[in-house]
């Protein structure tokens, strides 16, 4: 298991491996937005936390089709499936190394953005608090959705299709807790809220993306 | 470390290709499995590793002792020969990666990338995943496609030992590997009946 992570690590930091991209995507989101809506700050501040919150379920799209279907072009996921560690342990370690690798950028990234977005101060501890809690789901429920595209050619597309919806409750949530922090109301049930969908997907969504796995791999 | 089979029938998507197989595996024996293009023998060798399922039949086989070789090695491109093979050594359990390495004559390139190597070499290295599962019946698939004769050599000293051992190898291949102790069987012998028996270009006259 430790094993795999540290593999999935080192791919995604070589080169080709895509460690990065996410994050520089994000970056240009933020910078790119000021541009078009114009520079009103109080405008910024308002829409910020649901640009950044976008901003990071688009990030984390971009890597998304290459979770399993790298492993499953060179053959090394039917080989994985047939080693002996489980394929929901395999599923939960990639997920959690796609997140290390895009998640946990995102996270440290955000405060800076949310300066450039005009964020009020008192929401950056929200911000980050958010973010933490929030984004390990999006790389559960992408796993989910990569799993499911795996066997197909230019999977893609459908999976953003596929999987965009079921980043709403993250992304309704997550914006929600930003947006209380700033206005100095009550943030905590929103973030547990967030809290609970990562956990809940990290402990369900594995044995699902195990499953489709085994089907596409048949 | 006996695998057996009784009356296996294995379909590819959907269709079956092949009805009633029956065989034994025994420790330090090697079956190869031969028959046209098309017969199923990739199909039998996955639905053996557990990768699709039986339509009917039984496959009796120790829990984790069965290792499969794909045509696809499972090679990342992007690590170095050492890398990939400590990779699979530690999913595995680990092994003497030193040794197995010398075995298929990859020490001289252990730290070159994947991406650099030859297919021959690529081949080489997916052999040599096998010696490190340290699981006793292997599972093989065409595995001296894009070798030399020094190379098939080598694979075949592997496997000997490998029986030696106490191991036990099913091998799908054209090419006769010269194993001592290998029996072969004929798939074409099992062909199913859903499986087209003319061909679309019967009754065409040139």
């Amino acid at each position: 298991m430790i094993a795999l992570l540290i593999r999935d690590l080192r791919l995604a930091t070589r080169s080709g491996g895509g460690f990065g991209l996410g994050l520089a995507f994000f970056l240009l989101m933020a910078v790119l937005v000021p541009l078009g809506v114009g520079p009103d700050p109080t405008t910024l501040a308002k829409i910020a936390p649901g640009i950044l919150w976008v901003g990071a379920l688009l990030s984390c799209l971009l890597s998304l089709d290459r979770l399993f279907a790298l492993d499953a072009e060179d053959g090394s996921l039917e080989l994985l499936a047939t080693a002996p560690i489980p394929l929901e342990g395999v599923v939960a370690v990639k997920s959690l190394a796609h997140w290390a690798v895009t998640g946990l950028p995102l996270t440290l990234a955000a405060p800076a953005l949310g300066l450039l977005l005009n964020l009020p101060t008192a929401g950056y501890p929200w911000l980050i608090a958010a973010f933490a809690l929030g984004t390990p789901a999006l790389s559960v429920i992408g796993a989910f959705g990569a799993a499911l595209t795996v066997g197909l050619k230019r999977g893609g597309l459908l999976l953003s299709l596929l999987v965009l919806p079921l980043y709403l409750p993250t992304l309704i949530f997550g914006a929600e807790v930003i947006r209380r922090g700033t206005q100095g109301l009550d943030a905590a049930t929103p973030l547990l809220f967030l809290a609970a969908i990562s956990l809940a997907s990290a402990a369900l969504l594995p044995f699902a993306s195990a499953a489709a796995i085994r089907v596409n791999l048949r | 470390m006996t695998l057996t089979i009784t009356n296996l029938t294995c379909a590819r998507g959907g269709l079956t290709v092949l009805a009633g197989i029956g065989f034994t595996l025994l420790p330090g024996h090697a079956l190869i499995l031969q028959g046209p293009n098309g017969i199923g023998k990739t199909t039998v060798l996955r639905t053996i590793a557990g990768l699709q399922r039986a339509q009917s039949g039984q496959i009796t086989a120790p829990a984790d002792s069965i290792a499969y070789a794909a045509h696809a090695d499972g090679i990342k491109p992007t690590l170095t020969v050492r890398e990939n093979l400590s990779f699979w050594a530690a999913i595995f359990g680990k092994r003497d990666l030193a040794m197995t390495l010398a075995a298929m004559n990859l020490t001289g390139i252990a730290d070159r990338p994947a991406a650099t190597l030859s297919a021959g070499q690529k081949r080489r290295l997916g052999l040599a995943r096998l010696a490190v599962t340290g699981r006793p019946i292997w599972l093989l698939d065409e595995p001296t496609v894009s070798l030399d004769a020094a190379s098939t050599a080598l694979f075949v000293a592997m496997i000997t030992r490998h029986l030696g051992q106490g191991g036990a190898a099913l091998i799908a291949s054209h090419i006769d590997l010269g194993l001592p102790q290998a029996a072969t069987l004929d798939l074409t012998a099992f062909a199913g009946h859903d499986r087209p028996q003319t061909s679309p270009f019967d009754g065409v006259t040139a």
